[in-house]
């Protein structure tokens, strides 16, 4: 890649445009410099696509939620781009237990303290657990 | 209380990037390729039933941590690293170091990082750092993925350094100790470019090394039929976002590579190098071409400008250069 080949096409969401990156490319001289970029349309197409898959899975959950087939944990835990595995980690617990705080029949049974587990780790209040959606 | 002077220079990865600010900061005028390349950091590995969020794991570096350890071992610099058990060893460790004057490196996750934009904000554990002084509460950290230094909260800090998932930072830092007065690039720059043939060219697993790149092609092939066209799609997007994204320096680090053995030429007045540099400045350029022609696959999920047997073929085509370019890179007479 020559230097004046280096991409300029902003990463223009989610705030992608506030920093640009270093990139390597070959000058006149035929000398690798560094030259900053503000980014390159397919890796821009390719992130974006991976958030906007993030907001349908998260809008879908939401649904599902709402309509009492998941609990709330399961809204936050996509939000926090998380999976089973890694909130379980987080929240010092086995897997099949997350799972089961996941269920509405789980999540009621969940103790305070564990409540104010999860609200921790997803960094919100426990009210916005409990009165998720009202 | 600790503030000291660091002089920061932002860089293409993270990594290669505090590995060279560091080093500067001792006093040894090292460039990030210089870095990356005697730290062995070029690579690739495909490994489907690993995934990460749901794609299969694809990578074009070496693991976390190998290239400051490599740099340091190989110029013969005193280094100390640390782990720790709880986030308040790790905290008060770090303000003893700082308050000794040294800057220091260490892994964090990128999502526990508020400066960074949230789009680059995602569970990744092995980003690296450098913290190098304190003003009343804050830190004051040079990211090298960042254009200037900024600061961070300690409560942020502490989540950054203590992520959970794989792999786990559990706090690990690390500075420098003591370095030569004069560094020896030759035997390093050997080593280094050995080190990388070796791992290129191999690993006898399907998943790692230059094989992967015939393994990953293969795959690719297959998505039309094995994958929604929505899977498939993001799939391939994560191997652009891995090939390209902030960190790379671009086309998977390739043109870091090609920037360090023409560097590595120059010091050593070696013509071949430089030709080796040349060579993969052009594969790099195809990596970029196959970047391109999968973001319009993926773009236009009907029209096949390009299909998914092109693409396959794209990769296979630049799997075999670079088994070639490494062969030879891997028997030149020093």
């Amino acid at each position: 890649m020559k230097v004046n080949e280096v991409p300029q096409d902003p990463k223009d969401f989610r705030e992608g445009d506030k920093i640009t990156k270093v990139m390597y490319a070959v000058g006149d001289d035929g000398k690798y410099t560094s030259v900053n970029s503000a980014g390159w349309e397919p890796d821009n197409f390719a992130t974006k696509q991976a958030w906007d898959a993030v907001d349908e899975e998260l809008a879908a959950t939401e649904q599902l939620v709402r309509s009492g087939q998941l609990s709330p944990i399961a809204y936050y835990m996509q939000k926090c781009l998380m999976d089973v595995a890694l909130l379980a980690k987080y929240a010092g617990k086995w897997q099949w237990q997350v799972k089961r705080h996941m269920k509405p029949s789980g999540f009621a049974k969940l103790s305070d303290n564990m409540l104010q587990k999860y609200a921790e780790i997803f960094e919100i209040p426990v009210s916005a657990l409990t009165q998720f959606g009202k | 209380m600790s503030t000291l002077h660091f002089s920061h220079s932002q860089h293409a990865h993270c990594e290669s990037g505090v590995t060279a600010n560091l080093l500067r900061h001792q006093g040894i005028n090292i460039s990030e390729p210089m870095a990356f390349g005697i730290g062995a950091g070029i690579f690739f590995a495909h490994i489907p039933f690993l995934k990460v969020s749901g794609t299969p794991g694809t990578t074009f570096r070496t693991w976390p941590g190998a290239i400051f350890k490599r740099v340091t071992e190989r110029l013969h610099i005193d280094i100390h690293t640390q782990k720790f058990s709880t986030p308040e060893k790790a905290m008060q460790a770090l303000d003893d170091v700082l308050a000794a004057g040294k800057p220091t490196g260490m892994l964090s996750s990128v999502y526990y990082l508020p400066y960074l934009p949230e789009a680059f904000r995602f569970h990744f554990n092995a980003h690296n750092l450098v913290v190098y002084g304190k003003e009343g509460n804050e830190y004051l950290v040079s990211d090298p993925v960042v254009e200037t230094t900024t600061r961070i909260a300690p409560e942020d800090l502490a989540k950054a350094r203590f992520a959970k998932g794989t792999p786990e930072p559990k706090g690990f830092m690390y500075y420098i100790k003591s370095a030569p007065p004069e560094v020896q690039y030759a035997k390093a720059i050997q080593a280094g470019i050995k080190q990388t043939c070796f791992f290129m060219l191999s690993p006898p697993l399907p998943w790692f090394g230059n094989k992967a790149i015939g393994l990953l092609a293969k795959k690719i092939t297959k998505y039309p039929q094995k994958l929604t066209p929505r899977k498939a799609s993001l799939y391939l997007g994560n191997v652009i976002r891995m090939q390209e994204e902030i960190g790379t320096g671009g086309a998977g680090f390739r043109f870091l590579y090609a920037a360090f053995l023409q560097e590595a030429g120059q010091l050593l007045q070696r013509d071949d190098l430089q030709q080796y540099a040349k060579e993969l400045t052009t594969i790099g350029d195809d990596w970029r071409n196959f970047a391109y022609s999968a973001a319009r696959l993926m773009k236009d999920r009907k029209n096949d400008l390009v299909s998914f047997d092109e693409l396959g073929d794209m990769l296979r085509a630049i799997g075999d250069k670079e088994k070639q370019f490494f062969h030879k890179l891997q028997i030149i007479k020093w």
